[in-house]
């Protein structure tokens, strides 16, 4: 830590947009993964010899359907986090 | 703003940097924390609620994953609570 705190004003702001960057980098890649392995699942039940157009219109709807679920775990998380703090 | 300058002044510059990073870290990672929770409950929720894809969440789904959400929490602190009350009740702690 010691030579961090010889940094300018400009350069500290370059680490925190490079963390920041990095996290949501982090994120996406999460989010892509948990996707492919989701969709894989619901859509292609028995691998054929290529992804036929059925299947690809499965996969489109299911990667826009687990991001809408994503959206709506989060909203019911951050609510309870919410309720939880009320109550303390 | 002036908590930095008023460090500034008194020759502690190098902590008040410290101190900003710090900060800036803990909300960072804590922001990172409730992201890796929403993948988490993600994915279980999905793989109960969620049938075959289509053109939007039905309001069945919806509600599914809302609630799987909440008892999931509600669970996992009735449990924590149980192994607590155990643990003293054995007089391990």
């Amino acid at each position: 830590m010691e030579n961090l705190s010889a940094l300018t004003g400009a350069q500290k702001d370059e680490l925190m947009d490079q963390v920041k960057q990095q996290i949501a980098v982090a994120n996406a890649q999460e989010l892509l993964t948990k996707m492919t392995e989701k969709c894989f699942k619901k859509c292609i039940s028995k691998p054929g010899t290529s992804l036929d157009s059925s299947e690809q219109k499965c996969v489109a709807m299911c990667m826009d359907r687990y991001m809408d679920s994503w959206n709506l775990v989060s909203k019911a998380y951050s609510l309870r986090i919410q309720r939880e703090r009320n109550h303390m | 703003m002036s908590d930095s300058f008023d460090s500034f002044s008194s020759g502690l510059e190098n902590k008040s940097g410290d101190k900003e990073l710090q900060e800036f870290l803990m909300v960072e990672k804590q922001k990172a924390q409730f992201n890796a929770q929403i993948h988490e409950f993600n994915d279980f929720c999905w793989d109960k609620c969620v049938d075959k894809p289509s053109n939007k969440l039905d309001s069945k789904t919806e509600t599914c994953l809302t609630n799987c959400v909440d008892r999931f929490i509600d669970v996992s602190l009735l449990i924590t609570n149980r192994f607590s009350q155990l643990l003293q009740k054995s007089g391990g702690m």
